[in-house]
């Protein structure tokens, strides 16, 4: 029943959006208000019912309903119960039911929370969601049905792949899908204005909130991804430009930038037909990102088995969008009346910088991931790896975090270049001081991580130079977010900068009681015991770290087996161990037993990383996303709703 | 200065922009894309010395051997026309092993030896990469966790 009652809702979620578009197309054309009035609730109704439907596979999954086809592919009755929650978007049908309910309880939100928005753009906004709701509503019940029924339910279920079965599961993929598909909200606020043609500083301050919501959970998904990618992989990358990963990026890339050009509308009216591009964009590439990984076009660690039909389906869908929505604007570019001017030399010329080298990192990532597409259509096959992406999105990254240093200290219209020197005197100084420590201590540094850190040290004064004396009590919540999050961003840089430079690898094959030495640590190898975990049976080593002053700490990693289940073959899986000290971390995998010439199977491979200041990379995406929040916090105004609410039922109150 | 001139100031500075960007992205695509190539392309010579590039293949039957350092391995790749020896140090995949296919990326050395840097492992039987296609029907696939 469950199955079936979810399907329900989800056509009726499907009219409801139908619904809403009729009604708000009719009223953009007609202007009449009873039809406006259907929008807003349908809106409403559509978030909620898809939610319960996601709500409904989640406990099929978790009664371990095998007559549910979704759930005896991806789930098994044995399997812990967070990942047989975590198991329902752990798949293709699931995540796209995910992405489903994103897309409905943003446009849901919308209803029911934006006020400052002038109501015909926002009914317009909200249809023009419903349309996007409703291709991807095809897209599920007619390719891709999360509820099909089995004609023969299966004893027990395949399992969930071992890889995915890990708590990172259930935070990573749901955070990064809010981002991803929650920046549909500005597509839909763009898409609105412009059809109503209301471009301008009001509409930028509506829609900004809603960027900066989207981006925050973007930054935290990608931020807790590098990390589970991490240590679940025991590679000990953070970062391993895999083409799913580059989906994920672009459109933050885009989301960056749009939300430093919509600070650039709403404060100072320039920039508008940028604005509502970039807004155009960041969902394009959300969309783009989907096709990609779901159309099984790139080899990759999240490409599933995938079939040509959804390919082509998504193909259709993210063409009509897109081309939709660039025909609209090339059709209303005329009608976007000139902004505001501004010197180059000013907080919206450093903005537009910032907005030039954001679009060109993401254009050359993009051309990165594609490119291995295109060459094979031609008949080569071709990867691109890391070293083309760090060669090219490094040196740009570095020259970005300049242009951070210098754009919060100049102020907004016009400014003078002379004086900005006089403002930077500290954070050059930082600057030298490490520049000049790591050539004299450093070592062998190499070109990138060295001007990395260089930058990182100029960055972190530099951010936190729009505090200065000013009376922090009275400095604007957004103004702390942008301090924190540009300080965030150099603790990341620095953690990139210092675990590229210092990383200290050592692989060995080691016989128990044996000593390896990784730079301040020395680990003693003391053996490997069989266990047996709740759907896994493990090699666990034990390895114990002694750091100079003499303190010693326990590591165990894992090589896991995992067993076939219902006729798929079992898998193994490396968990690696973690000592995180105030210095970095140290990361260490079990490897395979190794024979020797004698015969004896004693000795077991090891691999062992000192990673200097690697932490600093999530921390400071942390950092970055609380700092937007607080940004959020003040730009929606939340405060001030409030205060108003309340003056206006005292001030009924004595009426 | 006028307005006007200031857009076309801006202009080219975003063209020159993207003009660099352009120009970074070929020369680097041209040195650091790696090719996807199998031993019979490698031994036909569509390959150089010291090219980054990412080789296909299945290990042969009784290859393996492992060095006594018990870290580095010697095996040889074959796709049934030619054959390449590889040498890998490191830890390999679990599900690596003769008769099954892989993928490592590294380089080929003088010697006629590719060097490997990583070696591609399976971890899920219903993922296939597109590369292994052309590979024969019964060959296991190893692609890339």
């Amino acid at each position: 029943m469950i199955a079936e009652l979810g399907l329900a809702l989800l056509w009726i979620a499907a009219a409801l959006a139908c619904l809403s578009l009729v009604a708000g197309i009719a009223f953009v054309r007609t202007g009449k208000d009873d039809l406006a009035a259907l929008v807003r609730p349908a809106s409403v109704a559509q978030g909620l019912l898809t939610a319960a439907a996601f709500a409904l596979l989640i406990a099929l999954f978790v009664r371990s309903d095998m007559s549910v086809e979704l759930v005896a592919r991806n789930s098994h009755s044995l399997k812990p119960m967070l990942f047989k929650v975590a198991g329902a978007w752990g798949n293709h049908e699931g995540s796209m039911l995910l992405w489903l309910t994103i897309l409905g309880v943003s446009g849901a939100l919308v209803a029911i929370f934006e006020k400052r928005l002038r109501n015909d753009t926002l009914i317009a906004t909200l249809a023009a969601q419903a349309a996007l709701s409703l291709g991807f509503f095809a897209f599920l019940l007619f390719s891709s049905n999360p509820f099909k029924r089995l004609p023969v339910a299966p004893p027990d279920g395949q399992g969930l792949n071992p890889l995915l079965q890990d708590p990172g599961l259930a935070f990573h993929p749901p955070t990064l899908y809010v981002g991803y598909v929650g920046i549909s909200v500005a597509f839909s606020f763009a898409v609105g204005a412009l059809i109503t043609r209301e471009i301008g500083p009001a509409f930028a301050r509506a829609m900004r909130p809603w960027v900066l919501g989207s981006w925050i959970f973007l930054t935290l998904g990608i931020t807790a991804g590098s990390y589970w990618a991490y240590y679940e992989l025991g590679w000990g990358g953070w970062w391993f430009w895999d083409p799913v990963e580059n989906v994920s990026l672009i459109p933050w890339l885009a989301g960056t930038a749009l939300l430093h050009s919509v600070a650039v509308t709403a404060t100072r009216n320039a920039l508008r037909a940028w604005t509502v591009m970039l807004a155009v964009i960041a969902f394009s590439m959300s969309m783009v990102g989907t096709f990609i990984v779901r159309s099984g076009l790139l080899t990759s660690v999240h490409s599933f088995a995938v079939d040509p039909e959804r390919g082509t389906f998504l193909l259709v869908l993210m063409a009509l969008y897109i081309g939709g929505a660039l025909t609209l604007f090339a059709l209303r570019a005329g009608a976007v009346a000139e902004g505001k001017k501004f010197a180059l030399m000013s907080r919206e010329g450093s903005l537009v910088i910032n907005n030039l080298l954001l679009t060109t990192i993401l254009a050359l990532v993009l051309l990165g991931t594609l490119y291995p597409i295109v060459a094979e259509a031609m008949g080569e096959k071709i990867s691109v790896g890391p070293p083309y992406y760090n060669k090219v999105a490094g040196p740009l990254a570095l020259i970005l975090c300049l242009v951070m240093v210098a754009g919060p200290l100049l102020s907004w219209r016009k400014d003078d270049g002379r004086k900005l020197w006089t403002r930077l005197p500290v954070a050059i100084f930082a600057g030298a001081v490490v520049l000049f420590g790591l050539v004299l201590f450093g070592g062998d540094v190499g070109v990138l991580p060295l001007l990395g850190m260089t930058v990182a040290g100029v960055v972190a004064v530099a951010s936190l130079a729009p505090l200065w004396k000013r009376n922090l009590r009275r400095t604007p919540l957004p103004t702390w977010g942008m301090v924190i999050a540009h300080f965030g961003v150099a603790v990341a840089l620095a953690g990139m900068a210092a675990e590229s430079a210092f990383i200290k690898e050592r692989l060995v094959a080691a016989a128990p009681g044996e000593t390896v030495k990784v730079d301040d640590f020395s680990v003693k190898f003391a053996g490997v015991s069989p266990i047996a975990g709740p759907n896994y049976t493990a090699i666990r080593g034990t390895l114990i770290a002694t750091i100079p002053s003499g303190a010693s700490f326990t590591l165990h990693p894992e090589a896991r087996m995992f067993p076939g289940l219902m006729g798929t073959p079992p898998t193994e899986t490396n968990e690696a161990a973690l000592l995180t000290r105030p210095g970095g971390q140290l990361y260490v995998v079990l490897g395979q037993a190794v024979t020797s010439a004698d015969g004896t199977a004693d000795r077991y491979q090891l691999r062992l990383w000192w990673k200097p200041l690697v932490w600093w990379i999530w921390l400071g995406g942390a950092l970055i996303a609380v700092g937007a929040t607080l940004s959020l916090l003040g730009r929606a105004q939340l405060l001030e709703i409030w205060r108003a609410r309340r003056a206006r039922k005292a001030q009924e109150r004595f009426a | 200065m006028k307005a006007k001139h200031q857009r076309l100031i801006l202009a080219a500075v975003a063209l020159c922009g993207v003009a660099g960007a352009g120009v970074l992205a070929a020369s680097a695509l041209r040195d650091e894309a790696a090719y996807f190539r199998t031993p019979a392309e490698v031994v036909a010579g569509k390959t150089t010395v010291g090219e980054p590039m990412r080789l296909g293949g299945m290990v042969a039957a009784g290859s393996i051997k492992r060095q006594a350092d018990g870290l580095t391995i010697d095996f040889v790749a074959t796709d049934g026309k030619a054959s390449i020896p590889v040498q890998f140090k490191g830890i390999v995949p679990d599900l690596f092993a003769e008769n099954s296919g892989m993928v490592a990326d590294g380089r080929m050395r003088a010697d006629g030896v590719f060097v490997a840097d990583r070696i591609l492992a399976k971890h899920d039987e219903r993922y296939m990469p597109p590369q292994m296609g052309d590979m024969p029907k019964n060959m296991k696939v190893a692609p890339k966790v």
